[in-house]
């Protein structure tokens, strides 16, 4: 298993954002936890995947050519068609299949469902995941309410043969409202016109969804996996907001610290957050070898998301 | 139990202070909840009650989340 990430090079403090928004850094702050995010200015989606497919490649030791397959979670990539995952494919030299998975911020959990699938089929696959957003996209920075939330930025993983997946879950409640960021239908003469709609949210609605279901599905996920909360050495939540991580850590019997966070710099990057801490976690030493980690994911869809892990990178 | 003293009980382990500092007319804003924190409560009374409150904006005092229990 190898693990890598991308980031765009500016920087988006919260001062910054006040400069244009009704908003402060204090607001932010205690809401939210975010200080500062990363937006996509000169870079393509598709060259901050493939940077971090690179990494991810590299460090498990594997050439693009034995890939069999590449998966992209992601909601916002440079084209509709060709799939980010072709691009991505292309820019690397892989050979394999190659499609993108969308279950918003969960889409990297759905996209690790998906491998789990593809190595029950073949148990020698060797699949790239790569979790991307460029969110500065879809928000409407007019809105202070959602505008300050996210940031861009993606995060690959390679997986190869192994018992490493202990467990595996995801679900979807069909409720478009609480979240959501609607196409224009384009040109056709024959549709009713319809603009574009920026990204909407119910922060009250997503928040009072978010952390009974990231309780239910951590407590779950490990059930699963045969473990008891004590074994769980850290949790790796969707970066969606450090007052749902909180909230979530009190619920479950587990201590606060092993709840490992970068919204702080990184701010929501939807599917994109796991695999960008996961990478950033490795490179600090805070992932020993055969480390147990539960993850868990929620977003528009309603969909969630949650499994664990042993940690083995080659 | 009634409705206040419940919701008082939560509020005052929720955030660690005396119950008695807690008032019917005692706003959120003036226990230092804002408006998350807020959210959480709800959560919690939904939870002790056994109901689901509609989140409006006007959950400003103790009183007002009392008055929806009572009308639940
Ligand atoms: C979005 C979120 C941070 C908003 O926080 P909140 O406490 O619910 O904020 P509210 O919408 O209740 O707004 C409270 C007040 O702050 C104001 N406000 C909203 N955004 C603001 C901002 N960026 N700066 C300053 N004030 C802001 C509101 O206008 C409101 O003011 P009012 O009371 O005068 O009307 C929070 O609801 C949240 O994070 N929810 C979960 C969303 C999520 O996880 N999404 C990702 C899904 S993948």
């Amino acid at each position: 298993m190898g693990v890598g990430s991308a980031l765009p090079e500016h920087v988006v403090t919260n001062d910054m954002l006040s400069g244009f928004l009704d908003t402060s850094d204090e607001w932010i702050t205690t809401r939210t936890g975010i200080k500062e995010r990363r937006v996509v200015t000169t870079e393509t989606l598709a060259e901050l995947s493939a940077t971090a497919a690179k990494r991810a490649l590299a460090m498990a030791g594997i050439e693009a050519a034995q890939l069999s397959y590449i998966l992209c979670a992601t909601t916002s990539a440079d084209y509709a068609i060709p799939s980010l995952a072709c691009q991505v494919q292309q820019m690397l030299g892989a050979s394999c299949p190659a499609m993108d998975v969308n279950a918003a911020c969960t889409g990297f959990l759905y996209a690790l469902d998906m491998a789990d699938a593809l190595f029950a089929r073949d148990p020698n696959a060797r699949v790239l995941v790569i979790g991307a957003e460029a969110m500065s996209r879809l928000v409407e920075w007019n809105d202070r309410s959602t505008a300050v939330l996210f940031g861009d930025g993606a995060g690959a993983l390679v997986l190869g043969p192994g018992s490493d997946l202990k467990s595996m879950l995801v679900t979807a409640a069909g409720d478009p409202d609480p979240l959501y960021a609607r196409h224009a239908n384009g040109n056709s003469p024959y549709a009713v016109k319809r603009e574009r709609a920026p990204l909407r949210m119910d922060g009250h609605a997503v928040y009072r969804f978010a952390v009974p279901t990231i309780v239910r599905d951590v407590s779950a996920a490990i059930a699963r996996a045969g473990m008891t909360e004590d074994d769980i050495d850290a949790v790796l939540l969707h970066q969606a907001n450090l007052r749902i991580v909180d909230a979530a850590a009190q619920r479950l019997n587990i201590p606060r610290d092993k709840f490992k966070t970068n919204i702080q710099s990184r701010g929501n990057t939807s599917a994109a957050s796991i695999p960008i801490l996961m990478d950033e976690l490795q490179r600090e030493g805070h992932l020993p070898q055969g480390s147990v980690l539960a993850l868990a994911a929620f977003g528009g869809g309603l969909t969630t998301g949650a499994c664990v892990l042993a940690w083995g990178v080659s | 139990m009634a409705s206040f003293e419940k919701v008082a009980q939560i509020i005052a382990e929720h955030r660690d202070i005396p119950q008695d500092n807690i008032k019917p007319e005692t706003s959120f804003q003036e226990l230092g909840l804002d408006s998350l924190d807020t959210v959480e409560l709800v959560m919690s009374v939904e939870e002790a009650f056994g109901i689901t409150i509609e989140m409006t904006g006007d959950l400003k005092t103790v009183q007002d989340v009392v008055n929806v229990i009572d009308a639940a």
